[in-house]
């Protein structure tokens, strides 16, 4: 491992939401899934780079300095050039979200919808304190319970059925402030 | 996903949404080949590859991805003496803010899509093809992937397509959440594996230098669909829909202040602005009045309702036109002084304030400018910083020039057409609600 780099302190960090997902380990089904991906990029492996790191998360909830490692290695890449990838893109996390991570669109068309007062409705219900989030990179927030974690997100496509969010890979339309709450219950833990 | 049960509007025209929430109708290729699907891929694939592109040609298709470049002209843009492979991209980042009807045909439709990418990718020879979904359609990268399977056991991707000698593999590569990844250039570097980090034009123009520095091209998902339907009718007949230079159908995405939001499938530039408003969306809410529309995805500049603008007409004399009676199509849009875009429009009534409304913009651009040129790096987020004020009731005077001078040096100054997209909200909420942003100064 190159620590000079990936130094633990800003790769990730523990979050109540760490205790859902499982430390990243190489296995050889990881691996299979990884190779598979990687043929899909004939002429040029590094392609692979955003396919790989989207594996991981789906698997460990968050992208350790260990995956970056083992992304870098199996690319044959520097790490540098992963870790700048994943620090880039907004839909990678360094830090293990909650249980349920949503996000909740910020852009014109669901912010007239009332998607400023969903956000502020969920985090009541949840608890979570989106203040003291990390303002560096994408911040997300994680209950105290590490159930839930919530996130602002740019336009969702879909600003006809305003205002929506998603719920991990779920997504959620017309869902006005009131509705927060049945939202919420349809992912009790 | 909601589907509308509601049925298309008389005054629209379905072809690439004919199938979309359509009873009866699921994602399978048996289902969309119960419908004909399929048949105008064996059309195609018995004609010479440059009788294709000569049909887009004619049909006038203009890519719907935003910039509304013709389709048929882009491919012939591959260098002649090409020995490179060459490669074919379906752009379903689809993140211009307004814009959500791309979500719809890979949910609901994605064997159309498919069979638009195989007839364009035989067309412009390429073997390897990717869809570039973005992150925030996972289900759609599924769907997909599913149907590329489902596509390849019936031979219609693969070796020897359809026993034509051609091969072709078509594969999903998921985004991550960056709108930059829109932009054709960003695409190809995180198609790379790379920050999204746009190239400048020229030298690359993804034609002759694209992926790999490979003749690529790139199209969004509505223009491949378009390309079926066109083998099907012919470039003739298709160019017939709509009216000239402004050909086909387009699907308009409504959202905000109306009554009945959602998309619209219309022949181009058939409907104004107050048929689409008035009669396919119902109209402002009650008590209420339309009052901006921004008609092309939220980096169009904005148009107020009481406008009017002088357009000239082909024999050099002019004419003045008022906002209702614009006709939704790309050339008179953009005479109008904004763009048709992506077909996102963002309707706001006399409740919206425009600081807000431009705050919002402002935070958007901020967040999503790549950082790789400085007027846009730090001019989107000093217009960010601005707009917070205003929206706080503490800027002044002062800063409502500056942030007019800002835009004017991201304007046209950047690698990218991100620089527009930012700078082109501010210069004509600005402009257009000066005296409204007064209103809101420190002490106004
Ligand atoms: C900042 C920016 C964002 C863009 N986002 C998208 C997008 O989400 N989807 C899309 O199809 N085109 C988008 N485009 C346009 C593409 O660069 C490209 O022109 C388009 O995909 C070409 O396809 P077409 O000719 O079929 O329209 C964007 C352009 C810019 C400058
Ligand atoms: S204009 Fe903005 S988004 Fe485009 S390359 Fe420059 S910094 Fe990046
Ligand atoms: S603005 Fe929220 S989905 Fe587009």
């Amino acid at each position: 491992m190159s620590h000079s780099i990936l130094d633990e302190s800003i790769a990730s960090h523990e979050t109540p939401g760490t205790q859902h997902f499982r430390p990243f380990a190489v296995t050889p089904d990881l691996q299979a899934e990884a190779a598979e991906r990687i043929s899909h990029y004939p002429s040029n492996k590094r392609s692979a780079t955003l396919p790989l790191l989207h594996i991981v998360q789906q698997r460990f909830g968050y992208i350790s300095a260990a995956a970056i490692d083992w992304v870098a290695a199996s690319l044959e890449l520097e790490p540098i050039k992963v870790l700048e990838v994943v620090t880039f893109y907004p839909g990678f996390r360094q830090a293990a979200p909650g249980k349920y991570h949503i996000r909740v669109c910020r852009t014109l068309s669901c912010a007239m919808g009332g998607s400023h007062e969903l956000m502020e409705r969920l985090c009541e219900l949840t608890g979570i304190d989106r203040s003291q989030c990390d303002p560096h990179h994408h911040p997300i927030a994680v209950s105290p319970c590490g159930n839930f974690s919530i996130e602002f997100a740019e336009c969702l496509a879909s600003c006809g059925s305003a205002p929506v969010c998603m719920v991990n890979d779920d997504f959620h339309e017309g869902v006005g402030a009131d509705k927060a709450g049945a939202l919420l219950k349809s992912y009790a833990p | 996903m909601i589907t509308y049960t509601k049925p298309p509007h008389p005054r629209e025209y379905r072809l690439i949404f004919k199938n979309v929430d359509r009873e009866g109708w699921d994602a399978s290729i048996d289902c969309y080949q119960r419908d004909g699907g399929y048949a105008e891929l064996q059309k195609a694939i018995a004609m010479q590859p440059k009788d294709i592109t000569e049909e887009v040609k004619k049909s006038g298709l203009r890519g719907r991805g935003g910039a509304g470049f013709p389709t048929g002209m882009k491919w012939t843009f591959i260098p002649p003496a090409n020995t490179k492979p060459v490669y074919l991209i379906c752009n379903c980042d689809e993140s211009e803010p307004g814009t959500f009807k791309d979500r719809y045909i890979v949910h609901q439709d994605p064997h159309q899509l498919l069979e638009g990418m195989v007839i364009s990718a035989f067309a412009v020879g390429a073997h390897i093809a990717y869809i570039y979904v973005r992150e925030e359609f996972p289900h759609a990268a599924l769907i997909l992937e599913h149907a590329i399977e489902e596509a390849r056991a019936r031979n219609f991707i693969g070796n020897n397509v359809l026993g034509s000698g051609f091969n072709l593999e078509i594969y999903v590569h998921r985004g991550a959440g960056a709108y930059i990844c829109g932009e054709e250039t960003g695409l190809i570097e995180s198609l790379e594996g790379k920050r999204p980090y746009p190239r400048i034009k020229p030298p690359y123009f993804p034609a002759a230098l694209g992926l790999y520095m490979c003749p690529t091209i790139v199209n969004n998902v509505e223009s491949l669909c378009h390309v079926k339907h066109i083998i099907r009718m012919g470039g003739d007949a298709y160019a017939k829909l709509g009216v000239p230079r402004n050909t086909g159908t387009r699907i308009l995405c409504v959202s905000g202040d109306v009554k009945n939001p959602g998309y619209f499938e219309i022949e181009v530039g058939k409907l104004t602005m107050r048929e689409l408003l008035y009669d396919l969306c119902g109209g402002p809410k009650d008590g209420r009045e339309f009052k901006a529309v921004i008609p092309g995805g939220s980096s169009a500049k904005i148009l107020r309702c009481e406008e009017s603008y002088t357009l000239k007409n082909v024999d050099g004399s002019s004419r003045q036109l008022a906002f209702w009676d614009i006709p939704l199509d790309f050339d008179t849009i953009a005479a109008c002084g904004s763009m048709a875009g992506s077909g996102g429009v963002i309707v706001m009534d006399d409740t919206r304030k425009m600081s807000w409304v431009l705050n919002n913009l402002n935070t958007f651009y901020a967040h999503e400018s790549c950082g790789q040129c400085t007027p846009c790096r730090e001019g989107s987020t000093w217009m960010k910083k601005i707009s917070d004020r205003l929206v706080a009731g503490d800027a002044t005077a002062a800063d409502l020039d500056t942030l007019e001078a800002i835009a004017y040096q991201i304007d046209g100054k950047t690698v990218c057409a991100f620089g527009e997209a930012s700078s082109w909200p501010v210069e004509a909420i600005v402009a257009k609600f000066r005296d409204e942003l007064l209103a809101d100064l420190k002490g106004g």
